[in-house]
């Protein structure tokens, strides 16, 4: 039996393959946290944790350094809305654990189990800067749209075996096209389902003796899925919501403010245009700001401004990647925000510090600073910029391999190009 | 190239002329003929559905002091472009501005040829994406769609054509789906606002024909219970159709070599467009990941006496690039999918900066609609990947990627794909390095008109389905 509210307690962290000490020096540190960025810093971690970081700090003896001169150093990564660990090949059913046709387990599904911290994926990521995800459950649509939730997500390391971070950081639901379809059709219909759905796991709450003992009348949803929704209606697990027209951003918001739920966006195509309603009710955006195109009739407004917008207004955005094998994309999707006018600042934390705060992580991932994990990035240039590349990633102070399947397939063929080249020979 | 319909005085059987380079593509597509006027039967129309397109009347334009990438491998600091009657007149360092020039500052920014996608389907999937309606890029209804043809697909009131033409793009190649083992003719467009597709057809440019490799073919047709639904059936299709298509051309060839006396051969479309790629006036345009299956599709073009242009996607092509390079096969695919279905899931960020290395003809393409906005991107991803495995590609090369090199694949490399004199003054105007995540296109030029102006406040986007909607002054 599967215990959500118990297990959403449980936070595993990963360990560094040795306990040791690692001086970062010399670099432009950019921390995403309270000392801002430090022009030439240290980065001091010790033990898998970072215990220090300004520009006078000592390096400890007995220290390994890691030389960042002319180099950027930056928390590592955080990419929301992935499913990192719970996918290999999108074609190959098999390997794709996003989500489940069970109608019994729609909001008890939990994408902290069965996650594969030997996904090829992983590495990919990592070369892209990514230290840690939020592993997001997807629907599975293959017997007919019956789920209203998609189920609960989880934040996972990247760094290897355990992968869980922390369990339910979000439960999953689509509202706007998606949503109403699920629902039979219609969008009226879903946020009816929805508020029938609150109650019944109000009254669940309220009865759970009795409902043990066979007294209550029939509810809905399975027992697992009106355990899993308790941290929701009490407002201590956030409701991530996929929405994407203006008025079911503003349909999404007052669903949330009636029934007094935490609510997290997620697309929000045109969220611009609702910009200050967003910012006011303190919601958070995930957003994928190279979207700007009407690729549906609940997208005509989508535009390359979104992220700059919505980010004047006052709203803490994350940007998102182009999907799990793409993943390493939300740099440059970061970097496309700045050239449609988000401040540089703005993104770099719109792919660090904004994450985690929006999932409750911040007092561990996020930005440099004493106490948390060292998930640090040394990057040979502007990490929005393609043409830079990560020179070095740490998760929990440990130094990652460089490689990734790809770059061994790549190192197996490339010799035989560059032989053939310098002899001019064409076989 | 000029003749993108079939000329059926040629004989197929003469392999080697499918090898032949097609002449320059100055002379427009309607002077094609195929027969003789005398002839009691009607000629086939070479050119059923022409291109309206008419370069527009324009002025000088001197674009000044920009560094200017021309897509030749040289890259010009403080360049100066001259554009005159729709043509790319000088390129070069610290030019003199002649008197009766429009001068365009372009200190601090970049200077290259219009941006070209070898493999789109904007207009034949249009956006809104979600509406079934606007999909018309795949007749799955037989794995040999070869009589169909994507232009007639084509809606140029996609929202997406707008957002390209803002993002540098002047000209795409929009090819059929990959369901099918042929999916038809591909169409060249040049990225003009019109309300025909005839208005956007590129002069001259020659047809392609989609033809797919491995999973999508077999996937499709196995879920209906038919052939192809393994890979070895997907090349007995093609062998099958080939066989008919020389069978076909031979026929034609007999009638018209014995004096065209009595009834021609009835006319089959299918078989057309197969004849009209055995004698090199149709391009093929090869959709297959896996390096195995590239080999394959090679055997076949010279058991039947043809030849690939391009391989797009290839995934796998950095595993065989000395014998692409040796076919003189261009490899169209990106630097960063990978991994959604198994014949991807090789795939490296490095793959056409090896085809590059190894002395081929590397593209970067989109294949979508977002992609296609920043070709120069991916190229940089590409780019940089190149740079980490410690290949020297200086920007003034990858700059071809998709430029000059994606103007080979379609056949128009005499029109478009670089700043040389002669060419048509297709030109993009960059805030910044085109190789930085943070250029925009600023100003793009299309035959020397100017199609966006980021600085023009009346800009409006060309569609028609955008107008009055919300987004529809963005």
């Amino acid at each position: 039996m599967i215990r959500p509210l118990l297990a959403a307690l449980m936070l595993t962290v990963a360990l560094p393959a040795a306990a040791e000490t690692v001086a970062i020096t010399g670099g432009r540190v950019v921390t995403m946290g309270g000392a801002g960025e430090i022009a030439r810093g240290t980065v001091i971690v010790r033990d898998g944790r970072i215990v220090a970081v300004g520009a006078d700090v000592p390096v400890p003896p007995g220290a390994r350094i890691i030389d960042a001169t002319n180099r950027i150093v930056t928390p590592g990564l955080v990419a929301s809305g992935t499913a990192l660990g719970l996918i290999e090949v999108r074609a190959v059913e098999s390997t794709d654990d996003r989500g489940t046709r069970k109608s019994d387990i729609s909001a008890a599904f939990d994408a902290g189990y069965g996650l594969n911290p030997d996904s090829l994926l992983l590495p990919v990521a990592r070369l892209g800067g990514i230290t840690s995800a939020i592993a997001t459950p997807a629907y599975d649509d293959a017997a007919g749209r019956e789920l209203l939730f998609a189920g609960q997500a989880a934040a996972v390391l990247l760094g290897g075996a355990p992968m869980l971070m922390k369990r339910g950081v979000a439960m999953v639901l689509d509202m706007g096209d998606a949503g109403a379809e699920r629902a039979g059709g219609a969008r009226a219909a879903e946020l009816v389902a929805l508020q029938a759905i609150f109650a019944e796991v109000r009254d669940f709450a309220r009865r759970r003796a009795a409902y043990d003992r066979g007294e209550t009348r029939d509810y809905t949803l399975s027992r697992v899925d009106l355990e899993a929704l308790l941290p929701v209606v009490e407002g201590r697990m956030p409701l991530l919501v996929s929405v994407n027209r203006a008025s079911d951003i503003r349909d999404a918001l007052a669903m949330a403010r009636e029934e007094k739920v935490k609510l997290i966006l997620e697309g929000a195509g045109e969220g611009w245009r609702v910009a200050r309603e967003i910012a006011a009710a303190k919601v958070p955006v995930l957003l994928t700001p190279i979207e700007n195109n009407p690729v549906s009739f609940e997208m005509l407004g989508a535009t390359l401004g979104n992220a700059r917008r919505l980010a004047a207004a006052g709203v803490t955005i994350a940007i998102q990647g182009n999907g799990n094998h793409r993943e390493r994309e939300m740099r440059y999707n970061a970097g496309n925000a700045v050239a449609n006018g988000l401040p540089w600042q703005a993104a770099l934390a719109a792919v660090t510090i904004n994450p985690a705060r929006i999932f409750g992580l911040a007092d561990r991932i996020g930005s440099l600073e004493p106490g948390k994990a060292g998930d640090v990035v040394i990057w040979d240039g502007d990490p929005l910029e393609t043409v830079a590349r990560p020179v070095s990633v740490l998760i929990g102070g440990v130094e990652q391999p460089m490689t990734s399947r790809a770059t061994e397939l790549r190192d197996r063929y490339l010799p035989a190009i560059t032989q053939n080249r310098s002899t001019g020979e064409k076989q | 190239m000029i003749r993108p319909a079939l000329s059926l005085s040629i004989a197929v059987a003469l392999a080697g002329c499918a090898a032949t380079r097609p002449p320059p593509a100055r002379t427009p597509a309607a002077t094609a003929t195929v027969a003789a006027p005398a002839e009691p039967v009607r000629a086939i129309d070479a050119n059923p559905f022409p291109s309206t397109y008419r370069a527009p009347v324009v002025g000088k334009v001197a674009l000044v002091g920009g560094n200017v990438l021309t897509a030749t491998g040289a890259e010009i600091a403080d360049g100066t472009v001259l554009m005159d009657g729709g043509r790319i007149v000088a390129v070069g360092a610290n030019l003199p501005v002649p008197e009766g020039y429009q001068r365009v500052d372009a200190r601090g920014k970049w200077v290259t040829p219009g941006v070209i996608d070898a493999h789109s389907h904007l207009g034949a999937w249009s956006q809104p994406e979600s509406a079934d309606a606007l999909n018309d890029v795949n007749e799955m209804t037989d794995p040999n769609t070869a009589q169909a043809w994507v232009e007639h697909s084509i809606w140029p009131q996609d929202p997406g054509l707008d957002a390209a033409r803002q993002a540098g793009v002047t000209t795409l190649m929009v090819l059929p789906g990959s369901a099918n083992l042929f999916g038809g003719r591909s169409v060249t467009l040049k990225n003009v606002p019109a309300t025909t597709m005839q208005g956007m057809k590129f002069p001259g440019a020659p047809y392609g024909l989609k033809i797919a490799c491995g999973e999508n073919p077999k996937r499709v047709y196995a879920a209906k219970g038919r052939s192809p639904a393994t890979r070895m059936g997907n090349v007995a299709g093609y062998r099958k159709a080939w066989i008919d298509a020389q069978d076909y051309a031979r026929r034609w060839d007999k009638w018209e070599k014995g004096g065209k006396v009595g009834d021609p051969p009835r006319r089959d479309l299918q078989l057309e467009t197969l004849a009209g790629v055995l004698k090199g006036e149709i391009l093929v345009q090869n959709h297959c990941y896996r390096a195995d299956e590239m080999a394959n599709m090679i055997d076949i073009a010279r058991e039947f006496g043809f030849r690939i242009r391009t391989f797009h996607h290839a995934n796998e092509a950095y595993k065989i690039a000395p014998m692409l390079v040796k076919e003189d096969i261009c490899v169209a695919t990106w630097a960063s999918w990978w991994g959604y279905k198994m014949e991807v899931f090789d795939a490296i960020e490095e793959n056409a900066p090896l085809i590059h290395a190894a002395g081929g003809c590397a593209i970067i393409h989109s294949d979508d609609p977002l992609v296609i906005q920043r070709l120069n991107q991916e190229a940089a991803a590409a780019l940089s990947s190149a740079w980490r495995a410690g290949l020297k590609i200086p920007k003034s090369e990858a700059i071809k990627w998709f430029t000059a090199n994606s103007a080979r694949a379609l056949g128009i490399a005499d029109n478009v794909g670089t700043l040389e004199p002669g060419k048509n003054a297709d030109v993009v105007l960059w805030s910044a390095d085109p190789f930085s995540i943070y250029a925009r296109a600023d100003k793009v030029w299309i035959d020397g008109g100017i199609v966006f102006d980021r600085s023009d406040p009346s800009y409006r986007p060309h569609s028609d389905f955008t107008l009055g909607q919300v987004g529809g002054a963005r």
